[in-house]
């Protein structure tokens, strides 16, 4: 985990869902990111804020798809 | 997913989020929340029932959370908006109304204040709403809805009609009481309540209300609207229709605003609903202390 972000409220990460897909979500610790692999789309988490907004998400390649 | 059948968008709700980003920015005064604020937590007080998870969705700023997050009403509360504020007050996330990013059965208790009325598909955000509450869960909400800036809208139109010919859309059109309570039962909420609150604001002149409009980030943003700036002349002529049509005898004018609010509950098995034919345990006429007849018997008095 880096130092420098903040930690995201552990009661967050057992409501939010991809609001495309209502799909569970996976935390990626090290990219604060919240990622739905339904939706191929990757949330940011900045200063501790999810950022659940589609148009914000980065989308995630087939490599990243891959892994796991 | 299918976007093929989206319909068109009444709202441009990224222009939504500039305009109120600029309220914020040169410190948004909220006149209408701050009123609602108090009215909001009168209303969760009167529940008379504790709520562990709250979310507080769509509201500008945290004028209702301050106000229903340190009542003890509420044990942990959680803030959505599709803008990023900054106050670590609360565990926040930025979420659209229209799509909202939580599992279902989620809250005991969803407040929502002064957002909903620019919603595109205000059927689907209520459903989404509705999903995420925990059986039994609260939603409450207010909206501006029914007559709020009937005058503005009768004045624009008049001025506009008269100096340019035609009409573009410069008020936003607001929901009905009526329609809103059938939309909340659509979406499958239990004991949906709704009522008006009527508010009438005094300005000296239609260009103070514009600045009203333009701290609460509440401008004109309509997706049909005018892009051209509105002209002067156009402008002076809906001001003078404004005095001479809708100001008191100060001198004065108002505004309509229509305050809609809305509550209803997620069902649940444990709450009051409608008895079985047939199932009264009690007489009627007993209550009422009379005796019963039947149904198509003609009541008696000479037998009395």
């Amino acid at each position: 985990m880096s130092n420098t972000a903040q930690a995201i409220d552990p009661k967050l990460l057992e409501i939010l869902v991809c609001p495309l897909t209502k799909g569970t979500l996976e935390y990626d610790r090290a990219k604060q990111e919240l990622v739905s692999r339904q939706a191929r789309l990757a949330y940011p988490i900045r200063d501790g804020i999810p950022i659940m907004l589609p148009e914000e998400a980065r989308k995630l390649d087939e490599s990243e798809l891959a892994r796991k | 997913m299918n976007r093929m059948d989206t319909p068109p968008k009444l709202f441009d709700r990224k222009l939504l989020q500039s305009r109120r980003k600029r309220a914020l920015a040169q410190g948004a005064d909220d006149f209408l929340l701050e009123r609602v604020a108090e009215d909001i937590s009168e209303r969760l007080q009167s529940v008379k029932r504790r709520f562990s998870l709250a979310l507080d969705l769509g509201t500008p700023g945290t004028r209702i959370a301050q106000s229903i997050g340190g009542s003890g009403q509420v044990e942990r509360l959680i803030l959505a908006e599709p803008l990023v504020s900054h106050d670590g007050r609360w565990p926040r996330i930025v979420a659209d109304e229209e799509a909202l990013p939580f599992a279902e059965e989620s809250f005991d208790l969803v407040v929502s204040a002064l957002a909903l009325q620019w919603t595109n598909d205000l059927p689907g955000a209520l459903l989404q709403i509705r999903r995420a509450l925990k059986p039994d869960g609260l939603f409450l909400a207010v909206l501006a809805g029914g007559e709020t800036l009937t005058e503005l809208r009768q004045c624009l139109a008049e001025a506009e009609a008269e100096i340019e010919g035609g009409l573009s859309p410069r008020v936003s059109p607001f929901i009905e009481v009526r329609i809103m309570g059938a939309l909340l039962q659509r979406a499958g909420f239990a004991l949906p309540v709704t009522d008006i609150d009527r508010l009438r604001i005094r300005y000296a002149n239609m260009f103070d209300l514009f600045r009203d409009l333009r701290r609460m980030g509440a401008t004109n943003v309509l997706t049909e609207r005018s892009r051209r700036p509105m002209k002067r002349t156009m402008l002076a002529r809906a001001a003078a229709l404004y005095a001479q049509k809708f100001s008191g005898a100060d001198g004065k004018l108002h505004a309509t605003f229509d305050l809609l609010w809305v509550s209803g509950w997620a069902p649940s098995d444990n709450q009051q609903k409608p008895l079985r034919p047939g199932s009264a345990k009690a007489r009627l006429a007993d209550a009422l202390g009379t005796t019963e007849t039947s149904a198509g018997e003609k009541s008696r008095p000479d037998k009395a």
